[in-house]
């Protein structure tokens, strides 16, 4: 691996003009020790077996879901409907789709400018005294387990976002996004609140890392040219600390998209045949937690399919993100060599 | 200095997954110690207590699988009857009534728990009834045990008592009735005041045998209305919430909110629960007017074969109508007699007065006298 998690690679940090690979790995000469050997070996095992584990998931997802599907009688993708007992299974991951995205998106649009913004604070404003015991804080948030997010959000939080959603419905309620629909503590809205609360904190830290890590020549150099501090973090910390960043962000994504206990508690699932909306202002069901409150009922091998359908589609989807993720670091990679 | 900053968080995380564990091991302590006390106390007094219960108290462990609508019953019978028997076990799977039937006629359990009598028509080419009679070798018994009430609860501020018609209800919950105010409410309920605002319908967004049964009352009660069969899950409108627990909360934090829930769920959560009007006028919830729908319900099986129907649109005054009665269905003839005995004393002591009246605290209502006489000549006539 070229580049790891906080988007330092190893072009980064190796001496300019070298080839980068011959600067780590030396002549290749190996002590051929035992404990070399050992190491290598448990190392190549590790990765090896990581691999192995994703695709032995994929594998056992398909062969559970294929039954299913071939008996669905509507569009797996496209349908909204979710009937998938029964000798006329109809069952569509449409609606959990949306759900699932749109709460993740509006998570990350509220979580991601946040959690750089604090990020940026305890690395380059907050005197040294403050700036430790706010990111100890911040890993915290980390720590605490989803249950106890969704009954927060249950017992507390919901009745004070309640005339928060009143008020945006009433006044932007004509934009189909804003529409009225449920009670808002409720809804896609506020999980998508709950959520960036959740995520906040892998983002902060991992951001943290990277801008600490920016090259102290950087920006002095940038000051040195008569910037002013906000001009500095553009010019030498942000695209510094991009990469890491977006990984920082695709992870967060990632704990979003497959978030589970706290969006089955806070979140109402719709009725069926509800018509469709495009308002975050209604309820809904993710994948996760679609599946997680019916684990419990999965009484045939075509019923636990279709579920098990709906789990591909979400590791799916993870996947394509990190891949998304990937692409875009790698390519700002090469424009920066 | 960064090990010394990741050890204090991990510390602090540890203290708080301790403490949560500690909460969480708490609350679940009826359940542990129903199996606990049933098998754990057998070795330290075992033997004298046995002698004390005398035929009362089986010899030998049993299994028992099936609904988990009876689930916090039957472990509240089980755990005093450890108290009673410290020989005896009775284990209790709750995975369902169709999983129940099924391992019973398997053979893999002694008894099963149903929400509903075994069936006599076929389905999918077998006849459950005759299923179970050739794995026993005699006729299969469904005994009533519990009977949960399900309550019409809601919140509206001002209005401590409410009445509902089938039909009404049943617009209620396919929204076809939006407004608290809505004239066919306020016709019913002559001197409430009903304010104009929004009806928010919670229901169950897991599969449930609670939404089964309220819908079968729909169905049954307010046929014009409610025209989908009875099924797990929900055909109607409103938003869905996980749970038991996720409609009581729901309903009693939304002003306006209404919902169908068990007994114990309402009255926990203090929630006002509707009267009930079937047409013989309006019934509100209690152990007498659940236990008269009991009694009043015809008995479908021959002689000590007690499976019932419940007459959903009865016009009897002071009958609750919407209820569930979950069977325990036996060999009335076993190939083990040891089993069949033990059996035997475990439904014995689950129809006592002392379990039954119990019962009442955790939201079900005792079997009617009636029916109780009829269920002990049944458990009788085991062998």
């Amino acid at each position: 691996m070229s580049s790891s998690i906080t988007g330092v690679s190893a072009a980064d940090t190796a001496p300019h003009g070298e080839d980068p690979k011959s600067a780590l790995e030396g002549d290749r000469a190996s002590t051929g020790r035992l404990g070399d050997r050992l190491f290598g070996g448990a190392a190549t095992g590790a990765g090896l077996t990581v691999i192995a584990l994703v695709v032995l998931i994929g594998v056992f997802l398909l062969s559970q879901a294929i039954p299913s599907l071939m008996k669905n009688e509507v569009n797996f993708l496209t349908s909204r409907e979710w009937v998938p007992s029964g000798d006329h299974p109809r069952f569509g991951i449409a609606l959990m789709a949306w759900t699932t995205v749109i709460s993740s998106i509006l998570a990350m649009l509220i979580a991601v400018p946040l959690g750089v913004g604090v990020a940026l604070f305890i690395t380059q404003y907050a005197p040294p005294w403050l700036s430790r015991p706010a990111a100890t804080i911040i890993d915290l948030l980390a720590a605490v387990p989803s249950i106890v997010y969704g009954l927060w959000g249950l017992q507390i939080a919901g009745r004070y976002f309640n005339p928060v959603g009143n008020f945006v419905t009433d006044h932007l309620g004509w934009l189909p996004l804003f529409k009225a629909g449920g009670t808002p503590q409720n809804t896609i809205a506020f999980i998508s609140l709950v959520l960036a609360i959740m995520i906040l904190p892998i983002v902060t830290a991992l951001s943290r890392e990277v801008f600490a890590q920016t090259p102290g020549p950087h920006k002095e150099g940038a000051l040195a040219l008569g910037a002013t501090k906000w001009e500095m973090i553009r010019t030498a910390v942000l695209p510094f600390g991009k990469p890491g960043v977006i990984s920082a962000a695709m992870l967060a994504l990632g704990r979003a998209l497959g978030e589970t206990v706290a969006v089955m508690i806070l979140l109402s699932a719709l009725a069926p045949g509800s018509p469709w909306s495009w308002s975050i202002f209604n309820g809904g069901e993710t994948f996760a937690s679609k599946i997680a409150s019916a684990a419990a009922e999965f009484d045939s091998p075509q019923k636990t399919g279709a579920y098990i359908a709906a789990g591909l589609v979400l590791f799916i989807l993870t996947f394509i993100v990190n891949a998304i993720a990937r692409i875009v670091i790698e390519r700002r990679k090469a424009f920066s060599e | 200095m960064k090990i010394q900053r990741m050890s204090q968080v991990a510390a602090l995380a540890l203290v708080g997954s301790l403490s949560l564990a500690a909460c969480g091991s708490d609350s679940n302590s009826t359940s542990d110690s129903s199996s606990g006390s049933a098998s754990g106390s057998s070795s330290a007094s075992g033997s004298e207590s046995a002698a004390g219960g005398g035929e009362d108290c089986g010899k030998v462990a049993i299994k028992a699988e099936g609904s988990s609508a009876q689930k916090n019953a039957i472990e509240e019978a089980i755990s005093s009857y450890g108290d009673k028997c410290a020989d005896a076990q009775v284990d209790y799977n709750p995975t369902g009534s169709g999983a129940g039937i099924k391992q019973f006629i398997a053979g893999q359990v002694d008894f099963a728990g149903s929400d509903s009598a075994l069936k006599t028509e076929p389905k999918d080419g077998k006849i459950e009834a005759d299923e179970a009679k050739k794995f026993c070798g005699s006729e299969a018994w469904n005994i009533p045990m519990v009977t949960g009430p399900i309550a019409i609860a809601y919140n509206v501020k001002g209005v401590d008592k409410l009445v509902l018609t089938p039909e009404v209800a049943a617009k209620i919950f396919k929204g076809q009735i939006t407004k608290w105010n809505d004239p066919a409410i306020a016709k019913i309920n002559s001197g409430a005041t009903l304010p104009a605002s929004d009806i928010k319908v919670f229901f169950r967004s897991d599969e449930s045998g609670t939404t089964e049964n309220f819908t079968n009352y729909l169905n049954k009660a307010a046929s014009a209305v409610w025209t989908d069969e009875k099924s797990k899950s929900w055909k109607g409108k409103g938003e869905g919430k996980e749970k038991s627990a996720g409609v009581a909360e729901a309903t009693k934090s939304t002003d306006g909110g209404i919902t169908y829930v068990e007994l114990s769920y309402a009255k926990d959560n203090g929630l006002a629960m509707a009267q009930i009007d079937n047409g013989g006028g309006a019934v509100e919830l209690t152990s007498e007017s659940v236990g008269k729908a009991v009694a009043g319900a015809k008995q479908t099986g021959e002689g000590n074969n007690l499976a019932l129907k419940l007459d959903y649109t009865t016009k009897e005054a002071g009958t609750y109508p919407i209820l569930l009665v979950t069977y325990e269905i036996v060999c009335s003839k076993g190939k083990d007699a040891e089993k069949q005995a033990a059996i035997k004393a475990f439904l014995k002591h689950f129809a006592s007065d002392d379990v039954q009246k119990g019962l009442e605290e955790i939201g079900y209502a005792p079997l009617p006298d009636e029916v109780k006489t009829k269920v002990n000549t049944a458990i009788d006539a085991i062998s």
